[in-house]
């Protein structure tokens, strides 16, 4: 309740919050048509290639204000992506090879440039060198609104060209035979997930960026099937792991962009284990739940069968060996346990099983049915 | 050159030749961007090692982080076999999680071990020659050196051990399942060879470095050639040539040697990007040019040929037909006419072009091919 308390009336801890929240709804939002378009190792790759930019930016202008190192950041981890689908439709390197290749040389030619910048009398390099892994103490009330702003175009820019990002990232085909501009709406929409990179930049680092734009759209893939709702949802998922983030690493005293990254994996495990029908436990529970009504029918078809021998007597008992060499010892006991309490079946005094009379339609209908599954529909 | 000096550059060229070797099957296989999330997640082994040797220098560090790098494989597999998210995805999930827990494990330890997470990313091999190996006292040169000897030493072995295997696994894996080779077996020693590589390396020139040596070189070598030993041979060529000259890019600029090293990569691949002797981007657009002259020119005499000896032919073999004919821009047709001429494969009588013998049998093979 401390921490709560804390919230609205420390400034430090508001800012934090606020910003973590505006950085976690725009990376989220915009990265979930990332994970939708394939291109979660891209986001990688651009925000390692930010650091030239961020370290270009400073050098030049020698202003550490959000913006400028922001468009900087902007600029390069543009570059870097135009490069990727340049030399990918240019030669013969695949994508994977050319997302790595790029990564590693504009991350090393920042490396050069940071050289400079620490060279630099009276300069400082305090608050660059926080750009790999980020932190969100440092953050400023000015810090917020720029990236609350920056990230505003980046969302507007989505709702505005709603249905065209909507088809691209489902069926890029059909867009293009619809007269789309594809590879412009394709440049477009991968220069809204630059801005979804730069704004986290400060919070969470070069290096963990990318987990900010994967993370919660993973998470809310698992929980729906409408484009809609996943945006809201990867939004949402991003700004909990984000405020949720910061304000443990600023408690803990731990990295802040390690921490975010943490809770945002959380999340994507809890969705990955629980999201209704998609999670696995959901999954597996069905999967179980309808093996468990086969063995019951199985087990029932075979005492009909034995039933059908002895025409005489259809409630004569009958010896489950058989049953237990065929089907297994185990799944054969606990389908005739679940069948007596379901009064379908009953335990003779010899211990022979056979079906009660309810237990023999039952079994009749099933045969039935089938047999002419048509008419069941 | 001072033995310092020597020492950096020595470690430089074993580094990268060590990368290019399982660099090479990572790009052929399409897995390059496991080295990136290798090259992360191996922070985690050493970090974990640590915990329970308590020593900076123990081999079983390698071991820790070789176990993580097949973990991150693992965890990867998994995740895209569940069908939840698709690979790409789960290798975006994965490594920065593992790697997360590694830099919060770090800083917990804060300031009691010299192992910072920067340094890891960024490496400094400046450093390399003054970590000595010297056994008994006998200084047998950089520690760095002799490690990352035994990991080159150990790819070259496996890879030539396993070549066969290695070679068949990679380009058509169904065949070498087919053929009792396990291809999953292959993948996984592969990604051990990887990690063991890369955590070997980012002592001396951290993650990032070992992106680019393990899939800068191979990439330059496979616009190079079409065989896989020589795309071997020219990625350690490329890589060793890529660790020396980012060297002394960072004598010139005073700057940081990874850094560099890695920005020379990047200019190596441009160069061979683009004067690869047959795929670079010249090569392509010289051929192009030369192909778009020679087809302009067989029209030329096709069409001359086609109208040879028929009453049209006084209208259809003059020289400013050929504009609207062909739809030639005006200086195009001309261009193409006059080197038609120089070849001697037409002539200009009574403002008409007539095929020489030469242009008509030229004219006729143009047709039947």
């Amino acid at each position: 309740m401390d921490l709560l308390s804390d919230l609205f009336l420390d400034y430090t801890l508001r800012t934090v919050a606020l910003g973590s929240a505006a950085l976690g709804v725009v990376s989220g939002a915009l990265g979930a048509f990332a994970v939708l378009r394939r291109q979660a190792l891209l986001g990688d790759a651009m925000s390692h290639a930010a650091l030239p930019g961020v370290a270009l930016a400073f050098l030049v202008t020698g202003s550490r204000a959000p913006l400028v190192l922001m468009i900087g950041a902007a600029l390069t981890g543009w570059l870097a992506a135009a490069a990727i689908v340049y030399i990918v439709r240019a030669s013969r390197i695949r994508t994977d090879t050319a997302m790595a290749l790029m990564l590693s040389v504009f991350f090393g030619a920042g490396l050069v440039v940071l050289t400079f910048i620490q060279r630099q009398p009276a300069a400082g390099k305090a608050g660059l060198d926080k750009f790999l892994f980020g932190q969100a103490a440092a953050m400023l009330e000015s810090d917020v609104i720029t990236m609350a702003s920056v990230g505003a175009v980046g969302l507007l820019g989505v709702l505005v060209l709603w249905k065209e990002f909507k088809l691209l990232s489902f069926d890029p085909d059909f867009a293009a035979t619809l007269g789309m501009p594809t590879r412009r709406l394709d440049m477009l929409l991968t220069s809204l997930l630059v801005i979804a990179i730069v704004v986290g930049l400060k919070t969470v680092g070069v290096v963990l960026m990318s987990a900010m734009v994967v993370a919660p759209g993973a998470a809310a893939r698992q929980w729906t099937n409408r484009l809609g709702v996943m945006v809201t949802l990867s939004a949402l998922f991003g700004a909990a792991a984000g405020v949720l983030g910061a304000l443990l690493s600023t408690t803990a005293e731990t990295s802040t962009g390690p921490t975010i990254v943490l809770v945002a994996t959380g999340l994507v495990v809890v969705s990955l284990l629980f999201a209704p029908a998609r999670g696995l436990v959901w999954t597996r529970m069905h999967a179980w739940r309808s093996q468990r009504i086969l063995a019951l029918e199985a087990v029932m078809s075979d005492l009909a069968a034995l039933a059908a021998q002895h025409s005489s007597d259809a409630t004569r008992p009958h010896d489950v060996a058989a049953l237990h060499a065929v089907r297994g010892r185990a799944l054969v006991d606990r389908a005739l346990g679940e069948l007596a309490a379901d009064g379908l079946a009953r335990r003779h005094d010899g211990g022979g099983w056979s079906l009660t009379p309810r237990g023999l339609a039952e079994a009749d209908r099933l045969a039935r049915m089938r047999r002419t599954p048509d008419n069941d529909l | 050159m001072t033995s310092a000096q020597v020492d950096v550059l020595l470690v430089a060229v074993v580094v990268a030749a060590a990368c290019a070797i399982p660099g090479t099957f990572l790009v052929l296989r399409r897995m390059a961007m496991m080295s990136d999330a290798i090259s992360h997640t191996v922070l985690l082994g050493i970090v974990l090692a640590f915990f329970i040797v308590a020593d900076l220098n123990s081999p079983i560090l390698i071991l820790g982080a070789a176990l993580v790098g097949l973990l991150t494989v693992v965890l990867v597999e998994a995740l895209s076999r569940t069908g939840l998210v698709r690979e790409d995805t789960a290798i975006g999930l994965v490594f920065p999680a593992l790697f997360s827990i590694a830099v919060i494990l770090i800083s917990s330890l804060a300031g009691n071990v010299h192992l910072d997470s920067d340094a890891v990313l960024l490496g400094e091999i400046a450093f390399a020659p003054f970590n000595r190996f010297a056994p008994f006292g006998v200084d047998l040169g950089p520690i760095a050196l002799w490690v990352m000897g035994a990991i080159l030493l150990l790819n070259l072995a496996g890879t030539a051990l396993f070549f066969k295997e290695l070679k068949l696994a990679t380009f058509d894996p169904a065949l070498a399942a087919a053929l009792g080779f396990s291809p999953a077996l292959i993948h996984y020693g592969l990604m051990a060879v990887v990690s063991v590589t890369a955590v070997g390396a980012f002592d001396a020139v951290g993650s990032i470095l070992v992106v680019a040596l393990m899939i800068g070189p191979p990439a330059a070598a496979y616009l190079l050639t079409d065989r896989l030993p020589r795309m071997l041979g020219l990625s350690v060529v490329i890589g060793a040539a890529s660790a020396v000259g980012g060297y002394w890019l960072a004598r010139l600029l005073d700057a940081n040697i990874a850094g560099s090293m890695a920005t020379a990569v990047g200019i190596a691949f441009i160069l061979v990007l683009l004067l690869a002797p047959q795929r670079g981007l010249v090569a392509t657009a010289r051929r192009h040019r030369h192909q778009r002259w020679t087809f302009a020119r067989q029209m030329l005499l096709i069409h001359l040929a086609t109208h040879e000896g028929t009453p049209s032919e006084a209208d259809e073999s003059r020289p400013d037909h050929m504009q609207r004919h062909m739809r030639w821009p005006p200086d195009f047709s001309d261009r193409v006419i006059q080197t038609a001429t120089d070849h001697g494969l037409i002539v200009l009588k009574n403002n008409q072009l007539h095929l020489t013998p030469q242009g008509r049998t030229e004219a006729r093979a143009a047709a039947v091919r």
